[in-house]
């Protein structure tokens, strides 16, 4: 494994799968009355999140809490970075603290990159921009082992605003160096450019891709990235994109729903298939987020400090 | 390769010693009313298994045994490279239980301390005792073991290789003499840090499990 976790791409399908195997042996943590491992023990993570964030921020506090990592939340409300602090200066302050990992989520593609340029520090990309979130394709790559025996040739389609979504990105890289075969479906408008380079299939028709698919992940109309009108109205964008109790019964009987959340119920995924308990499994890629944390930041902490260096 | 190999138990010394230590598990605890069996990755969980099913016949009880992975709490984590993990299964709760740790090695009694703190996360058992099928020596902790397969006086540039039949197709224990000999199938973690003197492997298993020096 590379030293940081930046992009979906730094992973081969065997760290992948070392990681999803760590995360399976770590999972049994959370159901024993000590919820910790001694592990990280005076390892020092700090998530730096310049986004809002709810379940990732909480999902990496806890898994780096279950190894016994100290862990410091910073925000960039009540910083001092609304006093107009740089990413650099704030990453050379951090590093002065002497932190081992920084977990970054930023608005800007490509900030964990600049961030690995000038630390030492092992830097987790928690969500960058519309770019990548390499950590929720593991955690839903986790997720869908659960269900399914092998990567090679299932076939899932990530459907919805494709153009704004890390998610998707991130997906993409991870499933198809697993083998997986991957439909983006979504309006025209919603792909970005170059998207046949992606090695993926590309439908703009819902009602045509759903009846083969083993996986179904639905991703977030991303309203606050939107700068301008990709479609008509969210009613038409439901009508002709959201996963409803109809769609729903279309897809294959074996066939999961999944979601990375915050989800718009009522818009990409109607209610009742988003609470479905057999087909739905957006609850567990929650709770399966935190195990693969802990697998990946024991695998990128776990080792000496520089790689191949005399230890500390 | 270079150096020489002595076989030190075959197949059938490996079955009567684990025969012998589950009489000696039964006579101890005077019966195995609350004993049951931790094994540790990766050879000591079969050991266990052959264990428990022996207190079975003994006893006519059947004895619990479960399997104990030791990664997360050894102490040299962040001197090599992350092991590789397995799974923990303890199918019962330990409080009040006498434990019976079964490992295959017992060398410098690193991995029996972390298995002693990873066992005490789980409940707190009326006593912990450990069964090896080898103890070949340089302890660097104060710890011993209750029940000995058998002692292997040993060099620190040898390498005690633990075979058994569910994880190598047969039962036997070989020592391997001569430096930089590597077991087949080791790729270990790069040599001891600050180059120290050549590890000596204890033998076969995955670097997880063993992580070459510690034992």
């Amino acid at each position: 494994m590379n030293k940081h976790l930046l992009s979906a791409a730094d992973l081969s399908a065997a760290d992948v799968t070392r990681v999803l195997d760590t995360a399976a042996h770590l999972a049994a943590v959370t159901d024993r009355a000590i919820k910790k491992l001694p592990t990280l023990r005076g390892r020092t993570v700090c998530n730096l999140f310049f986004e809002d964030s709810t379940r990732t921020r909480i999902s990496f506090e806890l898994a780096a809490k279950r190894l016994s990592a100290d862990v410091i939340n910073f925000s960039a409300k009540g910083s001092s970075v609304s006093k107009g602090e740089s990413l650099k200066d704030t990453a050379i302050t951090l590093e002065a603290m002497g932190v081992d990992a920084i977990v970054i989520r930023h608005g800007a593609s490509g900030a964990p990159w600049r961030l690995a340029e000038w630390v030492d520090a092992v830097v987790v990309n928690a969500g960058d921009g519309t770019h990548e979130h390499p950590t929720q394709a593991l955690l839903d790559l986790y997720t869908m082992r659960q269900r399914f025996p092998s990567f090679d040739g299932l076939r899932v389609a990530i459907v919805g605003d494709v153009l704004h979504s890390r998610v998707a990105r991130s997906n993409v890289l991870a499933l198809t160096t697993m083998g997986a075969e991957v439909t983006l479906v979504a309006p025209p408008t919603l792909l970005p450019a170059r998207v046949e380079t992606w090695g993926v299939t590309v439908s703009y028709d819902l009602d045509a891709v759903l009846p083969k698919q083993d996986v179904v992940m639905l991703l977030r109309m991303q309203l606050e990235r939107q700068r301008a009108g990709f479609f008509p109205s969210l009613r038409e964008y439901a009508r002709l994109y959201g996963l409803d109790a109809r769609r729903l019964d279309a897809m294959a009987p074996h066939a999961i729903v999944m979601h990375p959340g915050p989800m718009n119920r009522g818009v990409e995924i109607a209610a009742d298939v988003a609470d479905s308990i057999e087909r739905s499994v957006i609850a567990s890629q929650v709770s399966n987020g935190i195990s693969v944390r802990m697998g990946l930041l024991y695998l990128l902490l776990g080792g000496p400090a520089v790689a191949g260096e005399v230890p500390r | 390769m270079s150096g020489s190999s002595v076989a030190v138990m075959d197949a059938a010394d490996v079955g009567r010693a684990l025969t012998r230590i589950a009489h000696e598990v039964v006579e101890r605890n005077k019966g195995t009313g609350d004993v049951v069996l931790v094994g540790i990755h990766t050879r000591g969980v079969p050991l266990a298994g052959r264990l428990a099913a022996r207190l079975g016949e003994i006893e006519g009880r059947p004895v619990p045994a479960g399997a104990l992975d030791v990664t997360m709490y050894r102490d040299d984590i962040g001197l090599r490279p992350p092991g590789a993990t397995h799974a923990t299964h303890l199918p019962f709760d330990l409080g009040g239980k006498v434990v019976v740790l079964v490992d295959d090695v017992l060398y410098t009694g690193r991995t029996i301390r972390a298995a002693l703190d990873a066992l005490v996360d789980f409940g707190r058992p009326r006593a912990i005792q450990l069964a090896v099928l080898v103890d070949r020596g340089h302890r660097e902790l104060p710890l011993r073991a209750d029940y000995v397969g058998k002692n292997v006086p040993t060099a620190a540039d040898e390498a005690v290789r633990v075979r058994l039949a569910e994880t190598d197709g047969a039962d036997g224990v070989v020592i391997h003499r001569g430096a930089g000999l590597e077991p087949p199938g080791t790729a270990g973690p790069p040599a001891r840090p600050g180059g120290g003197p050549p590890p000596a492997r204890s033998g076969g298993p995955p670097p997880a499990a063993r992580r070459g020096t510690r034992a």
